[in-house]
């Protein structure tokens, strides 16, 4: 297949940064949309320009490290899927894609496609420890968790803190992400000691990071790779007020 | 896979002429200003030339096979590994000594206390 890519070049955080024009020529459509990449970069290494920066991991849709703007939708709108499980058969031969870094305040762009999502970590930072009991090995299934709530504390726990709802927001916010972690220690035993403290300290740190806040477009559960629902926002906002009563 | 000596020392010879190669021609795009992905690869390519050259020390050492670890000149008669626990039950740590100089080896023993160490058959 034979693409266009628009792709945002940028040096580094300061520099204006600009769309520029590339031409993908015999991409193989099994490929990936990061191999496509890889592919474009090579060509770009061999003529002795500099590669295209992106984020890249496992390329198997777990760790979170990919991110890309896709023709206007965080990891291009293909449902359930990370930007590096898109397929280049799910565009068209001839089409132009645009690939932007994400963007939002909170991530600061290092270099081209690649943006600084720290700010995230420092949320979870924030989150803090649980206190669990020591001493030896426990049996497995000592603590009995019913099934409904063990599956709602892994629908969330299935956030792979990429930062796609965050890209999505017109607020920038990363309710979703901190409502994801929130809820999946919350729903469960393990998670009691901490409960309220990590909920405050978790959303005051989002809200030091310059998140924005929720005003319910649910963009962001759209986006998401793990599908993950936005109920967890209403869950977190629980928690919140819960914790402000003590 | 299998490895024996003839191999492994042709390995050590050709590993060396490419790392010669690569500090001498490798191509860095970028500058150091900037994050650079290019320059991350090229450390990384350095750390594995580095490596399969400790790699081939080592199996080329260990005159047994063992594990993955399959020489030739080491095998039962059906072809199974052949161990050597007499000379080899250690962990083989390996000190870099300078570019194309034959890094140091040093042996942690294998002790068993409560186990005796035997040979498993996968037949």
């Amino acid at each position: 297949m034979n693409l266009t890519l628009r792709i945002w070049r940028q040096k580094n955080a300061r520099d204006k940064g600009r769309l520029e024009t590339y031409q993908a020529n015999d991409i193989n459509e099994n490929m990936s949309l990061l191999e496509m990449l890889d592919v474009v970069n090579e060509n770009l290494v061999r003529k002795g320009s500099e590669p295209i920066h992106f984020d890249h991991d496992c390329r198997e849709g777990i760790c979170g490290a990919c991110s890309l703007v896709i023709n206007g939708i965080p990891h291009g709108g293909k449902k359930g899927c990370t930007t590096c499980e898109l397929r280049i058969r799910n565009f068209n031969d001839g089409d132009t894609i645009t690939i932007e870094p994400y963007r939002a305040r909170a991530f600061p762009v290092i270099k081209d496609l690649m943006v600084d999502r720290s700010a995230l970590d420092r949320v979870m930072q924030a989150g803090g420890f649980v206190s669990v009991g020591t001493a030896g090995t426990p049996d497995a299934n000592a603590i009995s968790i019913e099934k409904d709530v063990a599956e709602i504390a892994m629908d969330s726990a299935a956030c792979i803190g990429c930062g796609a709802c965050v890209a999505a927001c017109k607020n920038a916010s990363a309710m979703l992400f901190v409502a994801a972690k929130v809820s999946h220690l919350a729903n469960l035993p393990q998670g009691q000691v901490e409960r309220k403290r990590r909920v405050l300290n978790m959303v005051n740190q989002a809200d030091s990071e310059g998140f924005g806040n929720c005003t319910n477009q649910y963009e962001c559960e759209v986006v998401c790779p793990k599908e993950i629902s936005v109920k967890f926002i209403a869950q977190m906002n629980r928690e919140y007020f819960k914790a402000l009563k003590k | 896979m299998t490895r024996d000596e003839t191999g492994l020392k042709k390995a050590v010879e050709q590993i060396t002429a490419l790392r010669e190669e690569f500090w001498q021609n490798v191509r860095v795009i970028g500058s150091n200003d900037e994050m650079n992905q290019t320059l991350e690869k090229a450390g990384r390519v350095a750390d594995f030339l580095e490596f399969a050259e400790i790699f081939c020390y080592d199996a080329l050492n260990r005159e047994e096979s063992c594990g993955a670890h399959f020489r030739k000149e080491y095998q039962t008669e059906d072809g199974e590994a052949l161990r050597n626990d007499k000379e080899f039950a250690y962990v083989a740590a390996w000190e870099y000594k300078g570019d194309g100089i034959k890094p140091e080896l040093h042996r942690e023993e294998l002790k068993f206390e409560n186990v005796e160490l035997a040979t498993r058959s996968y037949k």
